[in-house]
C-alpha cells in the first residue's frame, strides 16, 4: 500500500510543491499620486501570474504593517507625480523593496517586476530613446546582503529538532517494544507516564543542546543575527520541541518496530518538513489542496516564527498565530498519544 | 536447596468470573481459581487459548472486563499498583537491556522496585556467588549465551521478593539441560516462599507443577495435581490428558 502510493505522493509533491517560481506573490502598492500611469502599469502587474495585489497602502506604515504580518512579500512604491515626471523629465523612479528572508524568492520577485515594469515602459514609448526611463530602485528588506543562510538557519533548526524530537524518541520507544523491556517496565510499580517521561527526556535535553549549537554557529559563524528577543526564540523553540516530541510519542504508540517507525517519521515527517514547511519552497506558490496541507506541517509554523523573530527582529506578539497553532498541536498530539497508549495497555 | 516449604493454604492468587472481552470477542471467559502461596501452578492451554490475556490482567496490565480477582492480596481493580509492587514477570524473551552490563540491569531493576542501592549491592553479590557469575558481571547483556541470559531474567524478576512471579513461556527456544537446570530454580524459589505462575507450551514441564490449570477456548476445562489430572483422563501423561482438552477447541488458532 505505502509502496504504491508513494510515487503517486512524491510525483505531486516534487511536481507541485518544488517550484521556485514566482507565482501569485502577494504585493502592497503604493502610489500617493495616482494617475492614468500607474494605474495601467498597477494593472499589468496584477495581471500577470506572477503577482498579485493584495494591499493598496496609503503611507509607508501601511507598507510595514503588511510585511509585518507577511500579507505581501514585495512593495512597489511610485514616486510622487510618477508620470509627469516620467513624460517630462524623462526618468521617473519607482521603488521594489522585497522582503529578502527568503533570498531566492525575493530576487526573483524584484527580477519578474523589473521585467513587467520594462515592457509596459517599451509599450508606452516604442522608441528607444533615453526618455522615459523608469529606474527601479532595489531594497532588500531584513536581509541586504542577500546571505543565504537567513533562509536556511530557522529551516534546518525546523528540520534537526523534528528528527531529533519525533524520530528518536518513536526509535527508542518502539525499539524497548521490539527487545521486550517495554512490557517489563510496563509491569513494574512505575507508572507509565513515568516511564514515558524518562524516554522522553533524554531526547528533550538533546534538542535544546541541539538548538544552543545550531544559534552559537549561525550567529558567530554565519553571521545570522538574532534581531528580535532571544527569549521569544527559546520560548518558541520549546513549543516545538514539546511539540516533535508527542509527534514521536504518538508515532511509537501506532508502530511496533523500528523499520515502521523509521519509516514512518522518515518518510511522514522529513518529506513533509522539506518540502511542505515553506523552508526550500515558498508556500505561497503551491496549488490550494498542497498549501492546506502544509498547515499541518508543525515546522511550518515554527520555521515561519523563527524568521519573523529571527530576521524580521519582531516580537512574540508577532508570532501569535504561530504560538497559537503550535499550542493547539501538542495539546491535541499529547491527548491521542495517551488515548492510544491507554488502549494499548487494556 | 534449603528447607522446603510446603505449598501452604494461604491464597495468593484467587480469581471469580475473571473476564475479557475484546468486541464481541470474549478472549478469558469466567474463569475462576485459587493459587497457593509457594506453589507452582502451570498455566496451560494452546495458542489463542487466553493463557496470555488471562496473565496480563493479574498483572496488571489489562483491566478485566468483568469479574474479581486479587493478587498478593490486593485488588485487581482497586489496586493495580499495589499488584504490581508484589509481583515478578518474566518475559518469554527474557527481556533485559541488552547494552547494559549484567550487574547494571540488576541495578535498575532492583531501583525500579524501588530497593536500596545497599540492598542491591548485597543482593548482587549474593546472586553472583550464586550462580557462579562473577566472571560475567561486567559483561554486556547482548554477549551471554541464552541460557545465562534466561537465568539472569528470571533473577532479576525475582529480585525483589516478590510474593508471587509471573513467568511467560520461560523455557522457549533452550536447551533440555538448560530448562532441566532452569526448573531447579523454579523449585528454590518455589521453596523461598515465592509463587510462581507459569506458561509453557512443554508437557513434560507440566508435570514439574504442583497443580495445572489448562485452558481451551477462554475457559478453564481443567484444573488438577498432573497425578490427580492423569487419572482422571486415563492418560500416561500430561500430553495425553492435553491432546484429549485441546481437541475439542473451536476456536482456530490466530
Amino acid at each position: 500500500m505505502i509502496l504504491l502510493l508513494m510515487p503517486v505522493i512524491q510525483i505531486i509533491l516534487f511536481g507541485f510543491a518544488m517550484s521556485t517560481e514566482v507565482k501569485n506573490t502577494k504585493v502592497v502598492v503604493l502610489a500617493n499620486q495616482a494617475d492614468e500611469v500607474t494605474h495601467q502599469l498597477i494593472e499589468r502587474i496584477d495581471a500577470s501570474q506572477y503577482f498579485e495585489i493584495a494591499v493598496i497602502a496609503h503611507n509607508s506604515g501601511d507598507i510595514d504593517n503588511a510585511f509585518r504580518d507577511g500579507t505581501a512579500k514585495l512593495a512597489i512604491i511610485f514616486e510622487n507625480g510618477f508620470s509627469k515626471k516620467l513624460t517630462h523629465d524623462g526618468k521617473a523612479h519607482i521603488q521594489l523593496i522585497a522582503d529578502a528572508t527568503d533570498p531566492n524568492a525575493a530576487t526573483s520577485f524584484v527580477f519578474y517586476a523589473g521585467n513587467i515594469i520594462n515592457s509596459y515602459r517599451q509599450e508606452l514609448m516604442p522608441v528607444q530613446s533615453a526618455a522615459g526611463m523608469i529606474q527601479p530602485e532595489v531594497k532588500m528588506l531584513y536581509n541586504p546582503q542577500m546571505i543565504s543562510a537567513y533562509n536556511f538557519v530557522p529551516g534546518v533548526l525546523g528540520m534537526i529538532m523534528l528528527l531529533i524530537c519525533a524520530m528518536m524518541t518513536s526509535i527508542a520507544i518502539v525499539r524497548e517494544k521490539e527487545m521486550g523491556t517495554m512490557e517489563i517496565l510496563l509491569v513494574s510499580p512505575m507508572k507509565p507516564i513515568y516511564t514515558m517521561l524518562s524516554k522522553i527526556a533524554p531526547y528533550f535535553v538533546l534538542s535544546v543542546i541541539n538548538f544552543a549549537t545550531i544559534m552559537l554557529l549561525s550567529v558567530y559563524v554565519l553571521h545570522v543575527p538574532v534581531s528580535g528577543s532571544f527569549i521569544s526564540l527559546v520560548f518558541i523553540s520549546l513549543l516545538y520541541i514539546f511539540v516533535s516530541l508527542a509527534l514521536g510519542l504518538l508515532i511509537s504508540t501506532i508502530t511496533s518496530t523500528q523499520l515502521a517507525a523509521m519509516f514512518i517519521s522518515g518518510m511522514g515527517l522529513m518529506l513533509p518538513v522539506m518540502l511542505l514547511s515553506g523552508m526550500i519552497f515558498p508556500i505561497e506558490n503551491m496549488p490550494g489542496i498542497l498549501r492546506f496541507i502544509s498547515n499541518f506541517v508543525p515546522a511550518r509554523w515554527y520555521i515561519d516564527a523563527v524568521k519573523t523573530i529571527m530576521i524580521k527582529g519582531l516580537s512574540i506578539t508577532d508570532v501569535g498565530t504561530d504560538v497559537a497553532v503550535l499550542s493547539v498541536m501538542a495539546v491535541l498530539l499529547v491527548i491521542a498519544s495517551v488515548k492510544k497508549f491507554k488502549v494499548r495497555l487494556e | 536447596m534449603t528447607e522446603i516449604i510446603k505449598p501452604s493454604l494461604e491464597k495468593v492468587i484467587v480469581t471469580e468470573n475473571l473476564t475479557k472481552k475484546f468486541g464481541h470477542f470474549t478472549a478469558v471467559d469466567h474463569i475462576s481459581f485459587e493459587v497457593n502461596r509457594g506453589e507452582i501452578f502451570g498455566f496451560l492451554g494452546a495458542n489463542g487459548a487466553g493463557k496470555t490475556t488471562a496473565m496480563r490482567m493479574l498483572c496488571g496490565l489489562s483491566k478485566p472486563t468483568s469479574g474479581e480477582g486479587t493478587v498478593a492480596g490486593f485488588d485487581i481493580h482497586k489496586q493495580p499498583e499495589m499488584v504490581k509492587k508484589n509481583i515478578g514477570y518474566m518475559s518469554q524473551k527474557f527481556s533485559l537491556y541488552d547494552d547494559l552490563k549484567v550487574w547494571e540491569n540488576i541495578e535498575l531493576f532492583g531501583g525500579i522496585y524501588g530497593m536500596t542501592d545497599n540492598e542491591i549491592k548485597l543482593k548482587t553479590d549474593e546472586l553472583m556467588g550464586r550462580l557462579n557469575f562473577e566472571s560475567e558481571r561486567d559483561n554486556l547483556v547482548k554477549s551471554l549465551p541464552l541460557g545465562f541470559k534466561q537465568k539472569l531474567a528470571f533473577s532479576v524478576s525475582i529480585f525483589h521478593t516478590p510474593k508471587v512471579v509471573f513467568l511467560d513461556e520461560p523455557t522457549g527456544g533452550v536447551d533440555p539441560i538448560t530448562r532441566r537446570k532452569f526448573w531447579e530454580m523454579i523449585y528454590e524459589a518455589a521453596a523461598s516462599g515465592i509463587t510462581v505462575f507459569v506458561t509453557t507450551h512443554y508437557m513434560d514441564e507440566a508435570e514439574y507443577c504442583d497443580r495445572v490449570s489448562i485452558m481451551v477456548d477462554g475457559r478453564i476445562e481443567a484444573l488438577d495435581s498432573p497425578a490427580n489430572l492423569k487419572e482422571q483422563y486415563n492418560a500416561r501423561n500430561m500430553d495425553g490428558v492435553f491432546q484429549q482438552l485441546a481437541r475439542k477447541a473451536k476456536r482456530v488458532d490466530s
